[in-house]
């Protein structure tokens, strides 16, 4: 690992105005970037962590508003958010990683085997970053790609809690993220399915299973696989079994949905 | 270099450190205390596991500065106060739960941590929980038996390896 300074602000506004340096990086759990830092993939000058930024936590509901912290860890997301998110966030990583890991960092590096990305699209959720809102539906832009301008932070996430959701992740084995995950909310705007690790353009919503969803929502109405183009193919699966998971996991979680 | 402080095991530990010092290393390098293990540095393994206000963490995936303020547990500080080895590494002892001892460490500190918030987990929440410590040796029976034994539970019906 590069040598860099590190700061620790306690208000947004510090937190902008310290990233507004060149070659500085926010730092939020650490549990992607510490490592990245470490194989020298990243060599900041400066590392501005946001842990001590108190408007940047917690984990609230009220009048059926999700609200999140992009300084929650993914812990405090298992422990507060709505059923379906929660038991999402326990099932990232392991217990050490829990404790540190946040959503703002998760949804800022934008893996595309990430678990959040998915139930973002799916939740139709409102990414709150210290200068805009931005949908969720614009804001992820292809693998590790996002709408976030240089050293926008985000604040926070904001959701409608859904009438009913469930993630279903298809582990791999080794690394423990989502070889694919599928995520089906029934939101007041529909039915709605994220996907996660299947697709080269990174996390997408499978259009065609909500349609036919939003018609019957059954696990007998998931349309068959979409087509393999375009998905991941890597040691640990075909584009084609890939695409056959993406059909396999929308059905599980309509019918858990029930 | 700043100057960063932290409670180590109930003691206060000061010491200089570069942005980028790990607390794996500022514990082991800048304090001696060794028994926190560096297995994989890429956090996977989870040899080095540490509790910080009373949380697991992987001390190879947080800075020593994130720690500045911090209350630090490690696996020097959990043997009793007359030195006789605690519940959980008694535990380890009469189960077997230890070969090389090279993973030990961050599974006393994982098992602690589980214990904190679940004092009677199951043999299934045991090794969930246990999914990101990795041991070579024992193939981990002894261990979910030793975890399940210091938490008062009958361990007759698990596998011994
Ligand atoms: C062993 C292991 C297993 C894992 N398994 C999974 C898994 O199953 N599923 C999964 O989804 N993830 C998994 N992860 C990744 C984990 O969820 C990370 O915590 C997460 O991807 C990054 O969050 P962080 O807070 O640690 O961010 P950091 O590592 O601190 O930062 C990541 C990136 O985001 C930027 N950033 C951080 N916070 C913000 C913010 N608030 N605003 C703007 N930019 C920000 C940083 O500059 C950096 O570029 C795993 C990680 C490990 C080590
Ligand atoms: S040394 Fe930290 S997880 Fe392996
Ligand atoms: S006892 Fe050797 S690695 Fe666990």
């Amino acid at each position: 690992m590069y040598n860099f300074e590190f700061e620790q602000p306690s208000t947004v506004a510090e937190a902008v105005a310290a990233l507004a340096d060149e070659d500085a990086q926010a730092l939020g759990g650490g549990q992607t970037l510490i490592p990245t830092l470490k194989q020298r993939l990243a060599s900041p000058s400066k590392l501005v962590s946001l842990a001590g930024i108190a408007e940047m936590k917690g984990v609230s509901i009220a009048d059926g508003v999700l609200t999140i912290g992009g300084g929650a860890t993914h812990a405090e997301v298992a422990a507060d958010a709505c059923a379906p998110l929660a038991a999402l966030a326990a099932n990232i990583g392991d217990p050490a990683v829990r404790n540190r890991g946040t959503i703002g960092g998760s949804l800022a590096n934008n893996d595309p085997a990430a678990c959040y990305p998915s139930a973002m699209l799916a939740l139709n959720a409102t990414i709150v970053t210290n200068a805009r809102e931005i949908a969720a539906d614009d804001y992820f832009q292809g693998m590790f790609e996002t709408a976030l301008d240089e050293g926008e932070i985000i604040t926070g996430v904001r959701i409608n809690v859904p009438d009913g959701a469930n993630y279903q992740k298809f582990e791999q084995p080794a690394s423990r993220f989502a070889l694919v995950g599928v995520f089906v909310a029934k939101t007041a705007e529909g039915v709605r399915v994220g996907v996660t690790g299947a697709s080269e353009e990174g996390a997408f919503r499978w259009t065609e299973a909500e349609a036919a969803l939003n018609g019957s929502f059954s696990a007998d109405a998931v349309p068959a696989a979409p087509s393999a183009d375009g998905m991941i193919s890597d040691l640990h699966g075909t584009a084609a079994y890939r695409a056959h998971l993406v059909a396999v996991l929308t059905k599980r979680a309509v019918a858990a949905i029930g | 270099m700043s100057q960063v402080t932290m409670t180590v095991n109930g003691k206060t530990a000061s010491g200089d450190v570069e942005g980028r010092t790990l607390l794996s290393q500022f514990l082991r390098e800048n304090l001696n205390l060794t028994g926190t293990h560096v297995g994989c540095d890429t956090s996977q393994c989870g040899a080095c596991v540490v509790h910080v206000n009373g949380e697991a963490v992987k001390s190879c995936t947080m800075l020593a500065a994130e720690a500045d303020g911090a209350d630090v547990a490690t696996i020097e500080g959990q043997a009793n106060a007359d030195g006789s080895l605690n519940t959980i590494q008694q535990a380890f002892q009469d189960h077997h739960g230890l070969q090389c001892g090279f993973c030990t460490p961050g599974m006393v500190m994982s098992a602690a941590a589980l214990l904190k918030d679940n004092p009677k987990p199951s043999e299934a929440e045991i090794r969930d929980y246990l999914e990101g410590n990795i041991c070579r040796c024992t193939g981990y029976h002894n261990i979910v038996k030793a975890i399940m034994a210091a938490s008062g539970q009958d361990v007759s019906a698990i596998a011994a390896e």
